[in-house]
Protein backbone atom coordinates (compact mmCIF):
# COMPACT_ATOMS: atom_id res chain seq x y z
CA UNK A 1 0.00 0.00 0.00
CA UNK A 2 2.75 2.36 1.03
CA UNK A 3 4.84 1.31 -1.96
CA UNK A 4 2.11 1.94 -4.51
CA UNK A 5 1.44 5.33 -2.95
CA UNK A 6 5.14 6.19 -3.30
CA UNK A 7 5.16 5.01 -6.91
CA UNK A 8 2.16 7.10 -7.70
CA UNK A 9 3.91 10.12 -6.18
CA UNK A 10 7.05 9.47 -8.24
CA UNK A 11 4.95 9.11 -11.38
CA UNK A 12 3.23 12.38 -10.67
CA UNK A 13 6.57 14.10 -10.13
CA UNK A 14 8.20 12.80 -13.30
CA UNK A 15 5.11 13.71 -15.26
CA UNK A 16 5.45 17.22 -13.88
CA UNK A 17 9.13 17.35 -14.81
CA UNK A 18 8.52 15.99 -18.29
CA UNK A 19 6.07 18.77 -18.91
CA UNK A 20 8.69 21.43 -18.10
CA UNK A 21 11.79 19.57 -19.37
CA UNK A 22 13.60 20.57 -22.56
CA UNK A 23 13.05 18.62 -25.77
CA UNK A 24 15.46 15.67 -25.79
CA UNK A 25 17.73 15.39 -28.86
CA UNK A 26 15.81 12.45 -30.33
CA UNK A 27 12.55 14.44 -30.22
CA UNK A 28 13.74 17.59 -31.98
CA UNK A 29 11.53 18.20 -35.01
CA UNK A 30 13.39 19.42 -38.10
CA UNK A 31 11.52 20.79 -41.11
CA UNK A 32 12.23 19.48 -44.59
CA UNK A 33 14.98 22.12 -44.94
CA UNK A 34 16.48 21.64 -41.49
CA UNK A 35 14.79 24.38 -39.48
CA UNK A 36 13.54 23.86 -35.91
CA UNK A 37 10.52 26.03 -35.13
CA UNK A 38 10.03 25.36 -31.42
CA UNK A 39 12.43 26.51 -28.72
CA UNK A 40 14.20 23.51 -27.21
CA UNK A 41 13.49 24.85 -23.73
CA UNK A 42 10.09 26.32 -24.43
CA UNK A 43 11.49 29.76 -23.61
CA UNK A 44 13.79 32.46 -24.95
CA UNK A 45 17.58 32.14 -24.70
CA UNK A 46 20.06 34.44 -22.97
CA UNK A 47 22.11 36.19 -25.67
CA UNK A 48 24.86 37.29 -23.26
CA UNK A 49 25.50 33.70 -22.19
CA UNK A 50 25.28 32.66 -25.84
CA UNK A 51 28.28 34.87 -26.60
CA UNK A 52 30.23 33.08 -23.87
CA UNK A 53 29.27 29.66 -25.20
CA UNK A 54 30.41 30.71 -28.68
CA UNK A 55 33.93 31.62 -27.58
CA UNK A 56 34.49 28.98 -24.89
CA UNK A 57 36.73 26.18 -26.18
CA UNK A 58 35.02 23.66 -23.93
CA UNK A 59 31.53 24.65 -25.09
CA UNK A 60 30.44 25.75 -28.56
CA UNK A 61 33.81 27.22 -29.61
CA UNK A 62 31.97 28.52 -32.69
CA UNK A 63 34.77 31.01 -33.39
CA UNK A 64 37.16 28.10 -33.97
CA UNK A 65 35.64 27.93 -37.46
CA UNK A 66 33.57 31.13 -37.85
CA UNK A 67 34.70 34.75 -37.64
CA UNK A 68 32.38 37.04 -35.67
CA UNK A 69 33.39 40.71 -35.63
CA UNK A 70 31.33 41.43 -32.53
CA UNK A 71 33.29 38.76 -30.63
CA UNK A 72 36.73 40.03 -31.64
CA UNK A 73 37.78 40.26 -27.97
CA UNK A 74 38.19 36.46 -28.12
CA UNK A 75 41.43 35.66 -29.98
CA UNK A 76 41.92 33.57 -33.12
CA UNK A 77 38.75 33.24 -35.15
CA UNK A 78 38.84 30.48 -37.72
CA UNK A 79 38.04 30.48 -41.43
CA UNK A 80 36.68 26.98 -41.96
CA UNK A 81 33.07 28.18 -41.97
CA UNK A 82 31.50 31.43 -43.22
CA UNK A 83 31.59 34.62 -41.15
CA UNK A 84 28.55 34.92 -38.92
CA UNK A 85 28.34 38.70 -39.25
CA UNK A 86 24.79 39.50 -40.33
CA UNK A 87 23.62 35.92 -39.66
CA UNK A 88 20.24 37.18 -38.46
CA UNK A 89 19.71 38.99 -41.78
CA UNK A 90 20.23 35.78 -43.72
CA UNK A 91 18.50 33.23 -41.50
CA UNK A 92 15.33 33.05 -39.43
CA UNK A 93 15.47 32.06 -35.78
CA UNK A 94 14.09 28.60 -36.65
CA UNK A 95 16.75 28.12 -39.33
CA UNK A 96 19.54 29.17 -36.96
CA UNK A 97 18.20 26.80 -34.29
CA UNK A 98 18.28 23.97 -36.82
CA UNK A 99 21.82 24.89 -37.91
CA UNK A 100 23.13 24.88 -34.35
CA UNK A 101 21.25 21.71 -33.36
CA UNK A 102 22.29 19.68 -36.42
CA UNK A 103 23.57 21.57 -39.46
CA UNK A 104 23.64 18.36 -41.50
CA UNK A 105 19.83 18.62 -41.75
CA UNK A 106 20.32 21.89 -43.65
CA UNK A 107 23.60 21.18 -45.45
CA UNK A 108 24.12 17.51 -46.14
CA UNK A 109 27.70 16.46 -45.50
CA UNK A 110 28.76 19.73 -43.87
CA UNK A 111 31.89 19.57 -41.69
CA UNK A 112 29.98 21.37 -38.91
CA UNK A 113 29.39 19.19 -35.85
CA UNK A 114 25.84 18.68 -34.58
CA UNK A 115 25.54 20.37 -31.19
CA UNK A 116 22.24 18.83 -30.10
CA UNK A 117 22.53 15.16 -30.83
CA UNK A 118 23.70 12.30 -28.61
CA UNK A 119 23.78 9.13 -30.67
CA UNK A 120 24.43 7.74 -34.14
CA UNK A 121 28.20 8.35 -33.96
CA UNK A 122 31.09 6.21 -35.21
CA UNK A 123 33.52 5.35 -32.38
CA UNK A 124 32.37 8.09 -30.03
CA UNK A 125 34.72 8.84 -27.15
CA UNK A 126 34.42 10.09 -23.61
CA UNK A 127 34.87 13.79 -24.40
CA UNK A 128 38.55 14.44 -25.32
CA UNK A 129 40.07 11.49 -23.43
CA UNK A 130 40.39 9.24 -26.48
CA UNK A 131 38.71 6.49 -24.45
CA UNK A 132 35.35 4.80 -24.97
CA UNK A 133 32.49 6.41 -23.07
CA UNK A 134 31.39 4.69 -19.87
CA UNK A 135 27.91 6.17 -19.84
CA UNK A 136 25.35 7.58 -22.24
CA UNK A 137 26.58 10.57 -24.23
CA UNK A 138 25.19 14.02 -23.65
CA UNK A 139 24.87 16.51 -26.51
CA UNK A 140 27.77 18.94 -27.04
CA UNK A 141 25.52 21.76 -25.79
CA UNK A 142 22.52 21.66 -23.48
CA UNK A 143 19.11 22.77 -24.73
CA UNK A 144 19.56 26.01 -22.77
CA UNK A 145 22.97 26.65 -24.35
CA UNK A 146 21.57 26.04 -27.85
CA UNK A 147 18.82 28.58 -27.16
CA UNK A 148 21.40 31.03 -25.75
CA UNK A 149 23.52 30.73 -28.90
CA UNK A 150 20.44 31.16 -31.10
CA UNK A 151 19.50 34.27 -29.11
CA UNK A 152 23.00 35.67 -29.59
CA UNK A 153 23.02 34.87 -33.33
CA UNK A 154 19.72 36.74 -33.66
CA UNK A 155 21.59 39.90 -32.53
CA UNK A 156 24.03 39.65 -35.46
CA UNK A 157 22.32 42.11 -37.81
CA UNK A 158 23.96 44.39 -40.32
CA UNK A 159 20.85 45.82 -41.99
CA UNK B 1 60.45 10.52 -15.80
CA UNK B 2 64.03 9.46 -15.00
CA UNK B 3 66.67 12.04 -14.23
CA UNK B 4 68.55 11.32 -17.39
CA UNK B 5 65.50 11.62 -19.59
CA UNK B 6 64.39 14.71 -17.77
CA UNK B 7 67.73 16.47 -18.15
CA UNK B 8 67.81 15.49 -21.79
CA UNK B 9 64.36 16.92 -22.27
CA UNK B 10 65.37 20.11 -20.51
CA UNK B 11 68.46 20.43 -22.66
CA UNK B 12 66.32 19.92 -25.73
CA UNK B 13 63.82 22.45 -24.52
CA UNK B 14 66.51 25.01 -23.76
CA UNK B 15 68.09 24.29 -27.10
CA UNK B 16 64.78 24.77 -28.87
CA UNK B 17 64.03 27.96 -26.98
CA UNK B 18 67.45 29.46 -27.64
CA UNK B 19 67.50 28.55 -31.31
CA UNK B 20 63.95 29.79 -31.63
CA UNK B 21 64.96 33.11 -30.11
CA UNK B 22 67.97 33.29 -32.41
CA UNK B 23 65.91 32.57 -35.48
CA UNK B 24 63.39 35.19 -34.43
CA UNK B 25 66.07 37.77 -33.74
CA UNK B 26 67.80 37.18 -37.04
CA UNK B 27 65.98 38.21 -40.18
CA UNK B 28 63.69 35.28 -40.92
CA UNK B 29 64.40 33.72 -44.27
CA UNK B 30 62.10 34.55 -47.15
CA UNK B 31 59.22 32.08 -46.70
CA UNK B 32 59.25 31.35 -50.39
CA UNK B 33 62.82 30.06 -50.12
CA UNK B 34 62.84 26.32 -50.73
CA UNK B 35 64.01 24.04 -47.95
CA UNK B 36 67.68 23.22 -48.27
CA UNK B 37 69.25 21.50 -45.25
CA UNK B 38 72.85 22.29 -44.32
CA UNK B 39 73.23 24.27 -47.52
CA UNK B 40 73.23 21.26 -49.83
CA UNK B 41 70.42 18.80 -49.11
CA UNK B 42 67.44 19.84 -51.20
CA UNK B 43 64.01 18.89 -49.84
CA UNK B 44 60.95 18.75 -52.09
CA UNK B 45 58.16 20.33 -50.01
CA UNK B 46 55.59 20.53 -52.81
CA UNK B 47 55.01 18.59 -55.99
CA UNK B 48 52.29 17.16 -58.23
CA UNK B 49 49.89 14.87 -56.36
CA UNK B 50 50.11 11.14 -57.09
CA UNK B 51 47.56 9.78 -59.56
CA UNK B 52 45.38 8.12 -56.90
CA UNK B 53 44.41 11.49 -55.37
CA UNK B 54 41.32 13.13 -56.88
CA UNK B 55 40.80 16.23 -54.77
CA UNK B 56 44.28 17.75 -54.49
CA UNK B 57 46.54 18.79 -57.38
CA UNK B 58 49.64 19.80 -55.44
CA UNK B 59 50.82 18.00 -52.35
CA UNK B 60 52.64 20.05 -49.73
CA UNK B 61 54.73 19.12 -46.75
CA UNK B 62 53.55 20.45 -43.39
CA UNK B 63 56.74 22.55 -43.46
CA UNK B 64 55.03 24.94 -45.89
CA UNK B 65 52.26 25.66 -43.37
CA UNK B 66 54.54 26.65 -40.51
CA UNK B 67 55.87 30.08 -39.57
CA UNK B 68 59.15 31.28 -41.12
CA UNK B 69 60.79 31.01 -37.69
CA UNK B 70 59.79 27.36 -37.29
CA UNK B 71 60.73 26.64 -40.91
CA UNK B 72 64.21 28.02 -40.38
CA UNK B 73 64.91 25.52 -37.59
CA UNK B 74 65.03 22.83 -40.27
CA UNK B 75 67.55 24.54 -42.53
CA UNK B 76 70.54 23.53 -40.44
CA UNK B 77 70.94 20.36 -38.40
CA UNK B 78 72.57 22.35 -35.59
CA UNK B 79 69.32 24.30 -35.25
CA UNK B 80 67.08 21.23 -35.51
CA UNK B 81 66.40 19.92 -31.98
CA UNK B 82 65.22 16.61 -33.49
CA UNK B 83 68.81 15.81 -34.43
CA UNK B 84 69.72 15.40 -30.73
CA UNK B 85 67.44 12.37 -30.66
CA UNK B 86 68.89 11.08 -33.91
CA UNK B 87 72.31 11.13 -32.22
CA UNK B 88 70.88 9.08 -29.36
CA UNK B 89 69.61 6.54 -31.89
CA UNK B 90 73.00 6.49 -33.63
CA UNK B 91 74.49 5.37 -30.33
CA UNK B 92 71.80 2.71 -29.88
CA UNK B 93 72.39 1.56 -33.48
CA UNK B 94 75.94 0.52 -32.61
CA UNK B 95 75.11 -0.99 -29.20
CA UNK B 96 74.77 -4.76 -28.96
CA UNK B 97 71.59 -5.97 -27.25
CA UNK B 98 69.92 -9.32 -26.69
CA UNK B 99 70.99 -12.96 -26.60
CA UNK B 100 72.80 -12.92 -29.97
CA UNK B 101 75.22 -10.18 -28.96
CA UNK B 102 74.36 -8.16 -32.04
CA UNK B 103 73.71 -4.50 -32.67
CA UNK B 104 71.91 -3.04 -35.68
CA UNK B 105 75.36 -2.25 -37.06
CA UNK B 106 76.42 -5.91 -36.90
CA UNK B 107 74.20 -6.70 -39.88
CA UNK B 108 73.54 -3.31 -41.47
CA UNK B 109 76.83 -1.43 -41.08
CA UNK B 110 76.60 2.33 -40.86
CA UNK B 111 73.11 3.89 -40.62
CA UNK B 112 73.81 5.64 -43.93
CA UNK B 113 73.67 2.27 -45.65
CA UNK B 114 69.95 2.27 -44.87
CA UNK B 115 69.37 5.27 -47.15
CA UNK B 116 66.16 4.72 -49.12
CA UNK B 117 64.57 2.25 -46.71
CA UNK B 118 62.34 4.73 -44.88
CA UNK B 119 61.11 6.12 -48.19
CA UNK B 120 59.25 2.91 -49.07
CA UNK B 121 57.71 2.17 -45.65
CA UNK B 122 55.08 1.04 -44.70
CA UNK B 123 55.82 -1.92 -46.93
CA UNK B 124 54.45 -5.39 -47.57
CA UNK B 125 56.54 -8.15 -45.95
CA UNK B 126 56.14 -11.36 -47.89
CA UNK B 127 57.36 -13.73 -45.14
CA UNK B 128 55.17 -12.19 -42.47
CA UNK B 129 52.23 -11.74 -44.84
CA UNK B 130 51.55 -8.24 -43.57
CA UNK B 131 52.21 -4.59 -44.22
CA UNK B 132 54.94 -3.45 -41.84
CA UNK B 133 55.76 -0.01 -40.60
CA UNK B 134 59.34 0.98 -39.80
CA UNK B 135 58.61 0.33 -36.12
CA UNK B 136 57.30 -3.18 -36.82
CA UNK B 137 60.39 -3.98 -38.88
CA UNK B 138 62.71 -2.66 -36.15
CA UNK B 139 60.99 -4.87 -33.60
CA UNK B 140 61.11 -7.88 -35.94
CA UNK B 141 64.87 -7.33 -36.26
CA UNK B 142 65.22 -7.07 -32.50
CA UNK B 143 63.21 -10.16 -31.59
CA UNK B 144 64.13 -12.41 -34.52
CA UNK B 145 67.75 -11.48 -35.21
CA UNK B 146 69.12 -9.91 -32.05
CA UNK B 147 67.26 -11.96 -29.45
CA UNK B 148 66.30 -8.67 -27.81
CA UNK B 149 63.04 -7.47 -26.33
CA UNK B 150 60.64 -5.64 -28.59
CA UNK B 151 60.45 -1.91 -27.91
CA UNK B 152 57.12 -0.36 -27.02
CA UNK B 153 55.64 0.81 -30.31
CA UNK B 154 55.68 4.51 -29.53
CA UNK B 155 58.44 4.62 -26.89
CA UNK B 156 61.03 7.36 -27.17
CA UNK B 157 63.89 5.04 -28.16
CA UNK B 158 61.71 3.52 -30.89
CA UNK B 159 60.71 6.89 -32.32
CA UNK B 160 64.33 8.03 -32.15
CA UNK B 161 65.42 5.01 -34.16
CA UNK B 162 62.76 5.74 -36.78
CA UNK B 163 64.10 9.30 -36.88
CA UNK B 164 67.63 8.02 -37.55
CA UNK B 165 66.35 5.89 -40.43
CA UNK B 166 64.44 8.89 -41.71
CA UNK B 167 67.44 11.21 -41.38
CA UNK B 168 69.60 9.02 -43.60
CA UNK B 169 66.85 8.97 -46.26
CA UNK B 170 66.26 12.72 -46.25
CA UNK B 171 65.82 14.22 -49.70
CA UNK B 172 64.78 10.92 -51.29
CA UNK B 173 61.21 10.79 -52.61
CA UNK B 174 58.54 9.00 -50.59
CA UNK B 175 57.48 6.06 -52.73
CA UNK B 176 55.28 3.56 -50.91
CA UNK B 177 53.66 0.77 -52.93
CA UNK B 178 49.87 0.73 -52.83
CA UNK B 179 49.13 -2.09 -55.25
CA UNK B 180 49.74 -5.83 -55.22
CA UNK B 181 49.64 -7.43 -51.78
CA UNK B 182 49.58 -4.02 -50.03
CA UNK B 183 46.38 -2.94 -51.77
CA UNK B 184 43.89 -4.36 -49.28
CA UNK B 185 45.63 -2.60 -46.39
CA UNK B 186 45.81 0.60 -48.43
CA UNK B 187 42.06 0.42 -49.13
CA UNK B 188 41.39 -0.09 -45.42
CA UNK B 189 43.49 2.98 -44.64
CA UNK B 190 41.66 5.01 -47.26
CA UNK B 191 38.32 4.09 -45.76
CA UNK B 192 39.52 5.19 -42.33
CA UNK B 193 40.77 8.47 -43.80
CA UNK B 194 37.28 9.33 -45.00
CA UNK B 195 35.35 7.98 -41.97
CA UNK B 196 33.83 10.69 -39.79
CA UNK B 197 34.54 9.62 -36.22
CA UNK B 198 33.65 10.80 -32.76
CA UNK B 199 31.10 13.14 -31.40
CA UNK B 200 32.42 15.92 -33.65
CA UNK B 201 31.99 13.60 -36.66
CA UNK B 202 35.23 14.62 -38.34
CA UNK B 203 37.26 12.59 -40.81
CA UNK B 204 40.90 13.22 -41.69
CA UNK B 205 39.63 14.57 -45.00
CA UNK B 206 37.30 17.14 -43.42
CA UNK B 207 40.28 19.11 -42.15
CA UNK B 208 43.27 18.00 -44.21
CA UNK B 209 41.73 17.64 -47.65
CA UNK B 210 38.73 19.99 -47.64
CA UNK B 211 40.17 22.71 -45.39
CA UNK B 212 43.96 22.71 -45.55
CA UNK B 213 45.42 26.22 -45.51
CA UNK B 214 42.45 27.44 -43.45
CA UNK B 215 42.74 28.48 -39.83
CA UNK B 216 40.84 26.47 -37.23
CA UNK B 217 41.05 28.74 -34.21
CA UNK B 218 44.84 29.43 -34.03
CA UNK B 219 45.86 26.34 -36.02
CA UNK B 220 46.86 26.61 -39.66
CA UNK B 221 45.52 23.38 -41.13
CA UNK B 222 48.03 21.45 -43.23
CA UNK B 223 47.46 18.59 -45.62
CA UNK B 224 48.33 16.19 -42.81
CA UNK B 225 51.30 14.79 -44.72
CA UNK B 226 53.58 12.41 -42.82
CA UNK B 227 56.70 12.59 -45.00
CA UNK B 228 58.39 14.68 -42.30
CA UNK B 229 57.85 12.36 -39.34
CA UNK B 230 59.07 11.80 -36.74
CA UNK B 231 58.42 15.45 -35.92
CA UNK B 232 60.03 17.42 -33.12
CA UNK B 233 57.19 19.52 -31.71
CA UNK B 234 57.98 22.75 -29.92
CA UNK B 235 54.91 22.12 -27.75
CA UNK B 236 56.28 18.92 -26.17
CA UNK B 237 60.01 19.14 -26.89
CA UNK B 238 60.41 15.58 -28.19
CA UNK B 239 60.09 13.56 -31.33
CA UNK B 240 56.52 12.51 -32.10
CA UNK B 241 55.68 9.37 -34.02
CA UNK B 242 53.09 9.19 -36.78
CA UNK B 243 50.76 7.00 -34.71
CA UNK B 244 50.95 9.33 -31.72
CA UNK B 245 49.94 12.17 -34.01
CA UNK B 246 47.09 10.10 -35.47
CA UNK B 247 45.96 9.32 -31.94
CA UNK B 248 45.94 12.99 -30.97
CA UNK B 249 43.96 13.93 -34.06
CA UNK B 250 41.35 11.19 -33.58
CA UNK B 251 41.05 12.06 -29.88
CA UNK B 252 40.32 15.65 -30.88
CA UNK B 253 37.26 14.49 -32.81
CA UNK B 254 35.94 13.31 -29.42
CA UNK B 255 36.35 9.73 -30.59
CA UNK B 256 37.66 6.54 -29.07
CA UNK B 257 41.10 6.35 -30.66
CA UNK B 258 42.95 3.38 -32.07
CA UNK B 259 46.16 2.32 -30.33
CA UNK B 260 49.62 3.12 -31.72
CA UNK B 261 50.72 0.02 -33.62
CA UNK B 262 47.14 -1.17 -34.19
CA UNK B 263 46.24 -2.67 -37.59
CA UNK B 264 43.97 0.33 -38.18
CA UNK B 265 46.76 2.88 -37.70
CA UNK B 266 49.18 0.76 -39.76
CA UNK B 267 46.66 0.83 -42.61
CA UNK B 268 46.05 4.54 -42.15
CA UNK B 269 49.79 5.19 -42.16
CA UNK B 270 50.19 3.38 -45.47
CA UNK B 271 47.36 5.37 -47.01
CA UNK B 272 48.49 8.74 -45.67
CA UNK B 273 52.10 8.00 -46.66
CA UNK B 274 50.88 7.28 -50.19
CA UNK B 275 49.29 10.73 -50.34
CA UNK B 276 52.83 12.03 -49.96
CA UNK B 277 54.42 9.94 -52.70
CA UNK B 278 56.77 12.36 -54.43
CA UNK B 279 57.54 14.61 -51.46
CA UNK B 280 60.97 14.18 -49.88
CA UNK B 281 61.56 12.16 -46.78
CA UNK B 282 62.05 15.07 -44.37
CA UNK B 283 62.17 13.75 -40.79
CA UNK B 284 63.12 14.62 -38.22
CA UNK B 285 61.19 17.79 -38.87
CA UNK B 286 60.36 20.71 -36.58
CA UNK B 287 56.73 21.64 -36.02
CA UNK B 288 54.79 23.70 -33.51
Amino acid sequence: MKLSFALAAVAACTAGIAWAAPVVPADVEFSEYGAVEASLTGGAGDAANGAKVMTNRGKGNCVACHAVTALSDAPFHGEVGPSLDGAADRWTEAELRGLVANAKKTFEGTIMPAFYKNDGYIRPGDAYTGKAPTEALTPLLTAEEVEDVVAYLMTLKEQ
Amino acid sequence: MTKQVKSKALIALGFAASTFALATAAQATDPTDPLVVNGDLEIVTNTAAPAHMDMIDTIQSGWEFRSPETQDLQRDDFDNPGMIFVDDAREAWATAEGSEGKSCASCHGEPEEMAGVKAVYPKWNEDAGEVRTMEMQINACRTENMGAEALKYNAGDMTNMVALLSAVSRGLPVNVAIDGPAQATWEQGKELYYTRTGQLELSCANCHEDNYDNLIRADHLSQGQINAFPAYRLKNAKLNSVHDRFKGCVRDTRAETFAPGSPEFVALELYVASRGNGLSVEGPSVRN
